[in-house]
């Protein structure tokens, strides 16, 4: 438990003087995201602990450099969790880097992304001021919603010092589902899904199989697994872990592997590689050793977007690019939160 | 034919020339009675007739209506349904009221992607009716879901009696097109779960019209639950009631819905729509759970097991949907129930951590005695959201005056205690000093920015939701730190 910001914001105020770049840096879990960068660094890392929890009220404020896993913890003592599912991709990721990357688990079409749980945020902006938005509360519509905006923001827009988070109870019960299937059967059966009103809280197609997750009340996970066609899959908990943590074995491919969001029920896209779907067939994961060019010119006809999600070339534009008159309005917000641009500089967009 | 206008002078008559060059005659107001049903939304207290109304039917005109307005350097405030209750809608007397009301198509609703791409003036509730044949529903239901549409609730990021369970208007839209104040015409967010770039749908909803024009809205739809049961709680303590609500969260139980009337709401609702509330409770609780059969059933049993425990003196299960429909429509009821015992009332909006409850409720009822006007609390009890109604009678000297009193000192509470001066209505005209006290200079001035990398000549909306520091300054530069009022010996109006 320490609060640093002191130090810290004495630090961006230095570089800001300066207008000197600095890369924000957690538990460095997640470096490998984003556009390649070179700059100097600020440790949020020391910046830890929980500064308020009552389980009663279903929200978590935390310091940015706290452990996800120590947050993951305290939250499981009593028998809440975290709703989205957070990939941690390392031992040391902190609550800072999981929201400023704004990524979440399998769980996500279900309960919501890393963004719909913030509630509020401490900033340290680029001229080292430190403000607060949102709040703790669940509801709250007072000043532009800045909390959230800051989840996927890589950190260009400042240093979360504090964010405070919405809760939720673990489920009591779940179950998992296997079948053998085609993908497009499976991504009928997942788009089906979305119209039954059963507890579904994870699908996704891995090695010719469907899988789909049921969690809840032991006698309703019960109830609804009669209605999914399938095998019990014996230890679920360890597959969405490492489907969640990119550990199964297909991601030991050693090519670069793409995301990719589209319309979840989207017909399979003929590129060549290997493939795996997630998101209940929205978020769906490639292989691939094809121009990343035309992979994403093939992903964007069918309305989707593409990440350059590990490996290929990191000093190309990882995230697909934005149409001018957006790219304005990032570059606006981007000067209004941090004048000198010395935040993560490029590692969203190279002129971000 | 003559024309009436506030501000009868030549840039006024250009204006409305160069407008109705751009738009059908019918489309442009100009006269004092087709202005008249503008002049307010649901906060009639602030009233004021715009310059002109302006009626465009597709996301062209808006766009040369913005173009237009843009080069003429002419503020323009965007208006829906006008059931807004913090005077966001409110016309400027120099400025052009666009109204989106005949953006009234639903364009497609992809049953297969669960979701609906419809334009801004569709009503809420017309959304989950067309819906309703693919099993699938639109979750948030604020109470003027019959007449509030979907560009207000994105404006708003409006909420409901369901949101604790299925979130507020911003979690469940996908994407947005947007006309901003020169005219262009923007995609934020995608009909993918996540988009590249900032979050520019988080911003834009909730803005209150600052940013831009909604001109179509992607919502993501549910299935629609196979059924929902209710609980009525009685209890002779609004204290007990509110620990209730912590117990039953505690055991890990989600409601769909947790409301909580006190007893002047009460009889005021049973009164007016005959419920079956108890009229001698002195709180009640309405508490909702949705899924499967199985999961009701199983939570329902837990469920009223907490609340026995918790004192509750009468635990009814609406024994059928009627009846289930009726205990909400007493809920719903609640404002127009309380508009008939009272000439007139005064809807507050503080959001608040739920264990400050008693002690809010407390501080409600002895500033009702100071002020010598009555309270009818009306509680989102699951997520924290206070409506405490103030009832007064405008036409009784002095009456307007001590309730607006009252109702700041409320949002003061609010602050205090670590809440919010708003949870769903907006700050509009009506918060916008009490805005001073919630933020500091700095945060207030990241927030012009924001608007500035939208709006950089500031013509959308001017004068609502984020006052200017000077206004501020004149406010009297309060602000909370850690709790504490700046100056706790100054008096508070």
């Amino acid at each position: 438990m320490k609060d640093i910001s002191a130090a810290l914001q004495q630090q961006v105020m230095d570089a800001s003087q300066d207008a000197m770049p600095l890369d924000i840096v957690g538990g460095s879990s997640k470096s490998f995201l984003g556009n390649a960068s070179h700059e100097m660094q600020i440790d949020v890392s020391a910046h830890r602990g929980i500064v308020e929890y009552d389980p009663r009220e279903l929200v978590l404020t935390a310091r940015g450099g706290t452990m996800l896993r120590d947050i993951e913890t305290t939250l499981a003592e009593a028998g809440q969790m975290l709703a989205f599912e957070p990939p941690h991709f390392g031992e040391a990721a902190t609550l800072g880097g999981t929201i400023a990357c704004g990524l979440s688990g399998p769980r996500r079409p279900y309960s919501g992304s890393a963004r719909d749980f913030v509630l509020g945020c401490k900033l340290l902006n680029g001229r080292g001021e430190i403000l607060s938005f949102g709040g703790q509360v669940m509801k709250n519509v007072a000043g532009y919603d800045v909390s959230r905006l800051m989840a996927g923001a890589y950190g260009t827009l400042g240093i979360l010092l504090e964010i405070s988070l919405k809760v939720l109870p673990r489920p009591p019960a779940s179950i998992t589902v296997a079948r053998e299937c085609s993908p497009n059967d499976a991504i009928a059966s997942m788009s089906a899904l979305l119209r039954k009103p059963l507890p579904v809280d994870g699908a996704c197609y891995h090695g010719d199989h469907c899988y789909i997750r049921l969690s809840g009340g032991a006698q309703a996970v019960k109830e609804a697994r009669t209605k999914i066609p399938g095998d019990v899959l014996p230890e679920a908990e360890k597959f969405w872990h490492a489907l969640r943590e990119h550990q199964l074995p297909f991601f030991h491919h050693r090519s670069t592997l793409y995301r990719i969001m589209v319309k979840p029920a989207t017909p399979p896209l003929h590129i060549e590689g290997a493939w795996m779907l997630d998101w209940g067939g929205a978020q769906r994961w490639l292989y691939s050793d094809e121009d990343t060019a035309a992979i994403r010119h093939r992903v964007e006809l069918a309305g989707g977007h593409v990440t350059v999600f590990r490996r290929g070339d990191r000093n190309e534009e990882i995230f697909q690019t934005l149409p001018a008159s957006l790219l304005n309005i990032h570059q606006r917000l981007k000067a209004g939160f941090d004048p000198k641009n010395i935040f993560n500089r490029g590692r969203l967009y190279a002129n971000l | 034919m003559p024309h009436h206008h506030t501000h009868d002078n030549a840039r006024t008559i250009e204006l409305i020339r160069a407008l109705r060059s751009l738009l059908p005659r019918e489309s442009v107001l100009t006269d004092a009675e087709d202005l008249r049903p503008f002049e307010c939304d649901g906060l009639s207290v602030y009233r004021q007739l715009p310059m002109v109304v302006v009626l465009p039917e597709n996301i062209e005109q808006v766009q040369s209506i913005m173009r237009l307005c843009h080069a003429k350097q002419i503020p323009v405030v965007a208006r829906g349904a006008g059931t807004g209750l913090s005077g966001g809608a409110l016309p400027l007397a120099d400025g052009v009221l666009l109204s989106l009301a005949k953006f009234k198509s639903i364009l497609h609703i992809d049953a297969d992607n669960a979701m609906a791409t419809v334009q801004p003036g569709v009503r809420n509730l017309a959304i989950s009716e067309a819906a309703a044949a693919y099993g699938l529903y639109y979750a948030p239901d604020p109470s003027s879901q019959i007449a509030c549409t979907i560009g207000g609730n994105v404006a708003e990021n409006s909420g409901g009696v369901h949101c604790l369970k299925y979130g507020l208007t911003v979690h469940n839209i996908l994407m947005l097109k947007v006309v901003t104040m020169e005219g262009e015409l923007l995609t934020i967010g995608s009909e993918t779960l996540d988009s590249p770039g900032y979050d520019l749908l988080a911003l834009m909803t909730g803005s209150e019209g600052m940013l831009g024009i909604i001109v179509e809205v992607t919502v993501k739809l549910l299935a629609r639950p196979e059924r929902a049961q209710v609980v009525l709680a009685a209890f002779d303590d609004v204290v007990k009631a509110g620990e209730a609500v912590g117990a039953i969260i505690s055991a890990g139980i989600i409601p769909a819905g947790l409301e909580m009337m006190d007893k002047l709401a009460i009889r005021a609702a049973e009164d007016f729509v005959h419920a079956g509330y108890p009229r001698d409770a002195e709180a009640i609780l309405l508490c909702e759970l949705d899924g499967t059969n199985a999961e009701v059933s199983e939570y329902i049993m837990a469920m009223r097991r907490i609340l026995t425990v918790s004192g509750a003196t009468e635990v009814r299960t609406a024994v059928d949907e009627a009846e289930r429909q009726l205990f909400w429509k007493g809920r719903k009821s609640a404002f127009p129930a309380v508009g008939r015992i009272s000439p007139d009332y005064y809807c507050m909006d503080g959001t608040i951590p739920r264990r400050q409850l008693p002690h809010v409720l407390r501080r409600i009822s002895e500033m009702s005695a100071e002020y010598k006007l009555p309270v009818a609390n009306v509680f989102h009890a699951g997520d924290g959201n206070l409506h405490p109604l103030i009832l007064f009678d405008a036409n009784k000297e002095g009456e307007l005056h001590r309730t607006e009193e009252f109702g700041r000192r409320i949002l003061l509470l609010c602050v205090e205690v670590g809440g919010t001066i708003t949870g769903e209505h907006g700050v509009g005209m009506e918060k916008i000093d009490q805005m001073c006290v919630q933020f500091r200079s700095a945060e207030l001035s990241q927030f012009h920015a924001i608007k500035a990398a939208f709006d950089p000549s500031g013509m959308l909306n001017p004068g609502k939701a984020v006052p200017t520091l000077h206004r501020c300054a004149e406010f009297g530069a309060m602000h909370v730190h850690n709790g504490q009022l700046s100056h706790p010996e100054l008096e508070r109006f």
